[in-house]
């Protein structure tokens, strides 16, 4: 049985949520909000460190607690269903969608979808880090989820490539928890992450950074060993020469996100290749009508307020669609 | 402790196939692995395809047993619930003087009795192989080309041998062998292996030991050959690219290699390579950025839609070699001792054929065998999401829930078939992940590990601090911080 539905939207990390609290104040009353952890609040509840709300709420919030401030009113919206643990493997052009749950699948015609799916890390392949394949090679993402979320602690010497703020905040999060953080390498002549971040998290906790190099290669038969570094020009190519080694047992990457649009691409959707991005113009919209895209799934963000901000944008979009439909 | 009448060393593809084929017998069989789990040696990093026989020396053989492998594997996968695609090759020339080399290589296979070969002309290639170069001019087309997943296979191969009785001891490395026959054989066996496990005793030893099977043939007192290992890097693209081509796509073989192909997967990805280098060290998997650029050049060349950002993967695998040929024999000099070594490309296509051979050199030396009354088929198939149409799932989540629990997003693994997996002798991350695919797609594991070492540690009863990428040494976590003691 196909179930139809006024709005679904596809992820409840800060873009679903806030997407979903301005498209009920637009008046939309019926809303699902898919999520497929076991919580609402996504990558927000293992960003433990505070910098968030500054823009939006003029505070300063640890990342939980800019979470809660959008769960507590998704809770007191009951137009608004929440599904949990919830995946969806399917969508089409025609916006039907199905989801599987522990015990459940479902099909789901929407008249309107917001897709607020994020991102995923550009992994050590994607960047082409040549060398052994030992155990010891985690995204940022994966080791923030370890410690502040686990309490399990994936390495005591470290090496963080890439400068973005989700490295450089490990890098910091990795000395707070008594390991060694041997070097931050940066293939670019600059830091990627906001300058708050380069001054709290790196120079005050001394963390060596190297601009314009790269790890050339990891050694390690079944745990890291070392790294192998390099610096190289401004074509990014290595200066021979250059090259020292560095033991670590542990190499973090932290290189750029990914947005995560496979579902949209599947439903037909036009794609920026390049970005693996909508192709679109214009905000959260997409060559699909009815289908928007918000958060970081529309483009990477640096900070959680903007996508607040523009994710909102996007449930406002959806229930004008859905008032034009009407 | 009473002798085996056969101990195979070695629990890669070639090792776990002469197991299972000697498991039909009433015989005492043990086979030893030194790493915690089978396949990953040499057959964890194979490229999957089931080669039809083409591109090997007449009379060679391993020209004969990738034949008769062939249809042995499509057999073999029937019966034990392997998916094995019949996607067929394509050899392709790209001038009118590699048409004359594809016309040889077609007589060359007809000779080994390769079936239904065929050349294609430009405008077939057209129509059947659209993303293939315009620069083409005509293939060797080899319909009886197949494609596995190779450590399924070896998987499937594995729980049906032990179904039939065969012991599998894994984390079990051989240290020495001591050919015993010198005092007599009087029951005790005529070798005494001695392992980090133990000592086992044995009448009849094989030797599948892979990239190792030189040392443990010097071992037993064998020393007229060298394992030389073949370096070959494979670079797997993304899912989404599945239809990149419709057949196995080779360039004309080189001396040392077949070249760089166009692989598809059973499971969907593409994959481009292998390289082919010599190395010395055993243990080195490494892949390079010069390997990336080779292979990636010779990819494009056949397909020049192929795209770097596609990459999702990659890895290094050792072919190991020992001359052209492979050495299959039994050593007259050390009687009871069979040497299976060199199986370097094509063996995973020739292991089920080599299992029937080496059976038969045993018997022809004196092992007697005798037919057990029931020879146990298979278990049941593995189920895997992401192979199945939406009907199926929904009839599967209704009969168990944990059908409907994703653990990995990206090759849409249930929390169900993990804990299957680990039910049937997944004790590690690659071993699950090369069991069910998760942690094998886009994300590489970031967001599924920790769910992954959960569920891991839950069945196997193991801390998280105990929990590996591929056994010791390779724990993922350093320490606990929720242990305060």
């Amino acid at each position: 049985m196909i179930h139809d539905r006024d709005l679904v939207i596809v992820g409840a990390g800060p873009a679903g949520m806030a997407a979903a609290i301005a498209a009920h104040e637009s008046g939309v009353k019926d809303i699902l909000l898919l999520e497929r952890d076991q919580y609402l609040g996504g990558i927000l509840n293992q960003c433990i460190h505070t910098g968030f709300g500054i823009e939006y709420f003029k505070e300063i919030l640890t990342g939980p607690e800019y979470a809660d401030r959008f769960i507590n009113q998704i809770r007191k919206i009951p137009e608004i269903e929440v599904s949990l643990k919830s995946f969806v493997v399917h969508l089409t052009k025609d916006k039907i969608l199905t989801f599987i749950k522990p015990g459940i699948i479902e099909e789901v015609r929407a008249k309107a979808i917001i897709m607020a799916t994020g991102c995923r890390e550009k992994t050590r392949e994607m960047i082409h880090i040549g060398g052994t394949r030992p155990a010891g090679i985690f995204s940022a993402g994966l080791a923030q989820k370890l410690i502040n979320i686990e309490g399990l602690l994936p390495g005591k010497k470290v090496i963080v490539v890439g400068s973005g703020d989700i490295g450089l905040i490990m890098a910091r999060r990795f000395v707070l928890e008594g390991a060694q953080v041997e070097a931050v390498v940066e293939i670019q002549s600059q830091t990627q992450g906001l300058l708050r971040n380069v001054v709290q998290c790196i120079e005050d906790f001394d963390i060596p950074i190297y601009f314009k190099h790269k790890i050339s290669r990891i050694y390690g038969k079944d745990r890291v060993e070392k790294v192998g570094i390099v610096r190289v020009d401004d074509d990014f190519n290595e200066i021979s020469g250059s090259g020292t080694e560095i033991e670590c047992d542990t190499v973090l990457i932290s290189a750029g996100l990914i947005p995560e649009n496979e579902l949209i691409e599947m439903a037909g959707v036009e794609i920026d290749k390049k970005r693996n991005t909508p192709a679109s113009d214009e905000l959260n919209k997409t060559s699909i009508p009815g289908l928007f895209v918000c958060g970081n799934s529309f483009k990477v963000y640096d900070i959680v307020d903007s996508v607040s901000r523009d994710s909102a944008k996007a449930g406002r979009l959806a229930a004008e669609y859905l008032k034009a439909l009407k | 402790m009473d002798a085996y009448d056969i101990v195979v060393i070695g629990g890669g593809v070639v090792g776990v196939s002469i197991a299972r084929e000697l498991s039909r017998y009433k015989l005492r069989i043990a086979l030893l692995e030194k790493e915690e789990e089978l396949a990953f040696g040499v057959s964890k990093a194979n490229s999957g395809i089931i080669h039809p026989g083409t591109q090997n020396p007449p009379h060679s053989l391993k020209g004969g047993l990738c034949v008769l492998g062939n249809r042995l594997t499509k057999k073999v996968c029937k019966m034990l619930g392997v998916e094995f695609k019949e996607v067929g090759e394509l050899i392709v020339a790209f001038s009118e003087q590699e048409i004359e080399r594809l016309i040889s290589l077609k007589k060359e296979a007809e000779m080994l009795g390769v079936p239904r070969l065929e050349i294609v002309n430009s405008e077939w290639l057209r129509a059947n192989e659209p993303n293939l170069s315009k620069d083409a001019v005509a293939a060797l087309f080899a319909p009886t080309a197949g494609v596995v997943s190779p450590y399924r296979l070896v998987y499937a191969l594995s729980e049906n041998a032990v179904q039939n009785g065969v012991e599998i001891h894994t984390q079990t490395l051989v240290q020495d062998i001591v050919p015993l026959a010198a005092h007599g054989s009087n029951g005790k066996g005529r070798f005494e292996i001695s392992t980090s496990k133990g000592i086992f005793k044995t009448e009849y030893l094989v030797n599948a030991a892979g990239l190792f099977a030189d040392e443990i043939a010097k071992m037993a007192g064998i020393d007229d050959f060298k394992i030389r290992p073949r370096k070959g890097q494979e670079f797997l693209l993304d899912k989404k690219r599945e239809h990149l081509t419709n057949h196995v796509i080779f360039p004309l073989p080189s001396k040392t290699s077949k070249g760089i192909l166009i692989i598809k997967t059973s499971d969907g990805n593409p994959m481009i390579g292998p390289t082919a280098q010599d190395i010395d060290d055993k243990n080195d998997l490494s892949t390079s950025e010069d390997g990336l650029k080779e292979v990636f050049a010779s990819a494009q060349k056949m397909i020049p839609s192929i795209n770097r950002n596609d990459i999702i993967a990659y890895f290094a695998g050792l072919r190991p070699t020992a001359g052209d040929d492979f050495i299959i024999r039994h050593e007259e000099k050390v009687p009871g001792f069979v040497n299976v070594a060199g199986i370097q490309s094509p063996g995973l296509s020739s292991a089920a054929a080599i299992a029937i051979f080496v059976s038969e050199l045993l018997k022809k030396n004196g092992l007697s065998m005798e037919r057990k009354l029931i020879f146990h088929r298979s278990e049941p198939k593995h189920t895997h999401l992401f192979t199945l149409p939406l009907k199926r799932i929904k009839k599967l989540i209704k009969g168990d829930a944990s059908y409907g629990d994703i653990v990995c997003r990206c090759e849409m693994v249930s929390a169900k078939e993990v804990r299957d997996a680990i039910k049937r002798g997944a004790r590690t991350l690659d071993g699950i992940k090369f069991r069910t695919r998760a942690q094998a797609g886009r994300c590489h594991g970031s967001f599924c590990t920790t769910r992954l070492m959960k569920i891991l540690g839950e069945e196997t009863k193991k801390a998280a601090t105990a929990i590996t990428k591929r056994g010791p040494g390779s724990e993922i976590v350093k320490q606990d911080r929720n242990d305060t003691r």
